[in-house]
């Protein structure tokens, strides 16, 4: 059936056991059988010379589109985009047409990224029927079917009573919660509110809007005990927040994405709607913020928040152009030069942040080298030189405000369940 | 004059941020040069004969398409008016598809009006033609910005050390930021007036004083330029009535009592009566009102001339 793979020289980074060693490792079956030097033969030999080899990437936030909006991501294409950017298992948001807040929902994502056969694909349930924030989705039917987590992306739920019953409903399947937090009353603008939206005569989104839904949820979590997850975060007084309610012992975790660590609200200056996201963009002050949350851990992992649209949806005016980008075939990329090439965090940490932790916050049983574990792994050539280009991307979309962006490393060979589903041309 | 236009570079005019101070000159020099076109009795120059100018404008606007019509006329061009109201993505046609189609009928220059802040600066990227912004949501309005200046320059004779009231809605004025540009290039000082409700104190960064009292400047400023009431902005609670902002900040018979004996008063227009500006004080000896629109002629004249003769 399977086939045996080994996978030579490489160095093995393994967080869940904070691990660091030339070794090579054999994979029969679809899982990790040894983890060594003077392993036996295999059916396929990969040299990893001058690459690390580490669990698979895990994104807990993508948005693939489908249902509906295939024309900018369908569950194929957002599967072949994140095992060329080197993620083996992402979590797509349930903001599609219709959302995805139903056991069938639930069921169809899953048997299309079954298909697919690509990365692993898990379904985000919405929190609340239909994302309105008003009457709770079938959070217990949905997580039976195989819902990972539940959120209402793209919009918080903004009635502090709703969430309270959602969290309290939740905590009784010990489900995790992920809160995209933006007081909806605070944001009808189309960046960050400050000196730049001041200058360009745009509305502006302030920092406040994410810090008090953050601030009223961690409130309101305090005696429930949810497992609450905070969506991309962007601003320094929310990475506050969060560190604090963390040394109290409360249940809470973070996840950052790469644009909130590389831009500032700075880059709106030519109306370029690719720099248009959800929380916008903010300042320098906060970017450090964030930064330095990922060193000190209140970050808990790192995601992309993957958002395609068409080109003529964002060739518009900036207030009406909508907000995301693209993230997953640039995100290795993006945070080695954010975090691991200013020396903020060593390798093997940018691994964890990205492997084992967002494992841990979904629950999900990934992110190891270890023994007997499925066989998630990821190829990285850490010297790769490389200039972002989303024309060669695998994604249907191209909004990418990286590009021309020069860069260094890159995963080379992704490997979901002992099989390769992605070799960068001229490797192996 | 053509010394001058040597120095005029720029295909487009989309707002006074980025503008040197020489190039505001050339601007108003050049408008100085056209003024006088206006009291011939063959009110024409040959200057854009055969040049084709349209303008496009998302929303209602009298005197600025009139005032930009009749410049184009008045250099010789053709002129063409495309109106409609709400943006172009309102009836399924984005912005650029709309542009692209006007300039596929072979036009010199494009002269928009747009409610979104930006879409000048958006279309400029996507035309081969000169891209003229006659305003631009809450960002910019450099020929309002641009007559405002001739017409201080005209009454003082200079700008530089001179201090300007800008009073009212800023935040959502697109006058009040191409004013405080071109103002501070050339050596005014901007006080910005209103609460704080309209206007955030980030306005410092562009060079500001930003003053929430009336009265705690009114005795000290040259000119005051009192911007339109809004009356929308009572739902969104920027403000919570007509007659609490007049008595704040409405410039009254009684607070003009306390002005500069030459103070200059301005409006962009069209004036609310009574609420942010008196009749008396509109229609009396200190208002420029009226000759900001007959500057406003010679200032757009001036811009539809340089941005024509830059080749691209």
């Amino acid at each position: 059936m399977s086939q045996s793979l080994l996978i030579q020289n490489g160095t093995v980074l393994d967080p869940s056991r904070v691990f660091e060693h030339r070794m090579d490792v054999l994979i029969c079956d679809g899982k990790i059988a040894a983890v060594g030097n003077n392993l036996p033969a295999a059916d396929r030999v990969i040299d990893a010379q001058g690459c690390y080899v580490t669990p698979g990437l895990i994104d807990i936030h993508v948005h693939f589109r489908e249902p509906g909006d295939e024309e900018e991501e369908t569950i194929a294409s957002g599967a072949a985009a994140a095992v060329a950017g080197g993620f083996t298992s992402v979590c797509c948001m349930p903001n599609t047409d219709p959302p995805l807040d139903n056991e069938g929902q639930i069921e169809f994502v899953l048997r299309e990224a079954q298909t697919v056969a690509l990365a692993n694909v898990y379904p985000v349930g919405a929190i609340s029927k239909g994302r309105q924030g008003k009457e709770l989705a079938e959070i217990g039917s949905m997580l039976a079917r195989g819902a990972i987590a539940f959120s209402d992306d793209g919009i918080g739920v903004a009635d502090a009573a709703v969430m309270r019953k959602a969290l309290q409903y939740a905590r009784m399947f010990d489900a995790v919660l992920m809160q995209h937090c933006e007081e909806p009353s605070l944001c009808g603008g189309a960046m960050h509110g400050g000196i730049v939206s001041t200058t360009l005569g745009l509305a502006g989104i302030p920092a406040e809007a994410e810090q008090l839904m953050i601030a009223r949820d961690l409130l309101l979590n305090r005696t429930i005990g949810c497992r609450y997850h905070v969506q991309h975060i962007s601003t320094a007084r929310s990475v506050g927040l969060v560190r604090e309610a963390k040394a109290a012992g409360q249940r809470v975790t973070v996840e950052a994405a790469p644009h909130h660590l590389l831009l500032t609200d700075e880059c709106c200056r030519t109306y370029d709607t690719n720099f248009k996201m959800s929380p916008p963009l903010r300042t320098a002050v906060d970017v450090s913020a964030c930064i330095e949350g990922v060193r000190d851990g209140t970050i808990d992992c790192l995601a992309t928040d993957h958002a395609p649209h068409r080109n003529e949806e964002k060739e518009l005016e900036f207030a009406y152009a909508p907000c995301g980008i693209i993230g997953l075939e640039c995100a290795l990329p993006l945070y080695i030069k954010a975090l691991v090439e200013p020396g903020h965090i060593p390798w093997i940490k940018l691994i964890e942040l990205m492997t084992w932790r967002p494992a841990q916050v979904v629950k999900l049983d990934k992110g190891t080298l270890q023994d007997g574990a499925d066989a998630d792994i990821t190829i990285i050539d850490p010297n790769l030189q490389w200039t972002i280009d989303p024309e060669k991307f695998l994604s249907k979309s191209r909004n990418c405000p990286f590009k021309g962006w020069e860069v260094k490393g890159r995963a080379v060979a992704t490997i979901v369940g002992g099989e390769v589903k992605w070799q960068l041309k001229g490797q192996g | 004059m053509a010394h001058k236009t040597q120095r005029w570079t720029r295909k487009h005019l989309l707002g006074l941020e980025h503008l040197s101070a020489d190039e505001i000159r050339i601007v108003l020099d050049t408008a100085n040069s056209f003024k006088e076109v206006s009291t011939r009795s063959v009110k024409k120059v040959p200057a854009l004969r055969g040049h084709v100018v349209v303008n496009v404008f998302f929303e209602d606007s009298t005197r600025t398409r009139t005032s930009f019509g009749l410049a184009a006329q008045r250099l010789s061009a053709d002129v063409i008016d495309f109106s409609e109201k709400g943006s172009s993505v309102s009836k399924g046609e984005t912005l650029i598809d709309t542009a692209r189609n006007i300039e596929a009928m072979g036009i010199d220059i494009i002269v928009l009006r747009h409610p979104a802040a930006g879409a000048a600066d958006l279309l400029s990227r996507s035309v081969k033609c000169s891209v003229v912004n006659a305003g631009d949501g809450a960002h910019e309005h450099p020929t309002q910005g641009l007559l405002d200046l001739y017409t201080i320059r005209e009454r003082f004779g200079k700008i530089e050390g001179l201090k300007v009231a800008i009073v009212g809605d800023i935040v959502n004025s697109r006058v009040a930021r191409s004013n405080l540009w071109g103002l501070t290039k050339l050596g005014a000082e901007v006080i910005l007036v209103g609460p704080p409700t309209l206007l955030p104190r980030s306005f410092e960064t562009m060079g500001a004083r930003v003053v929430h009292n009336f009265e705690e400047v009114i005795g000290e400023v040259d000119v005051i330029n009192m911007l339109r009431v809004q009356f929308e902005r009572i739902k969104s609670s920027q403000f919570p009535s007509v007659r609490e902002f007049t008595h704040l900040f409405g410039l009254t018979s009684e607070r003009m009592q306390r002005c500069k004996k030459d103070v200059f008063v301005m409006h962009p227009g069209p004036m609310n009566r009574g609420i942010e500006i008196s009749s008396q004080i509109a229609d009396g000896p200190h208002s420029g009102i009226l000759t900001q629109v007959t500057n406003g002629l010679a200032v757009r004249m001036a811009a539809l001339y340089l941005v024509s003769h830059v080749s691209s």
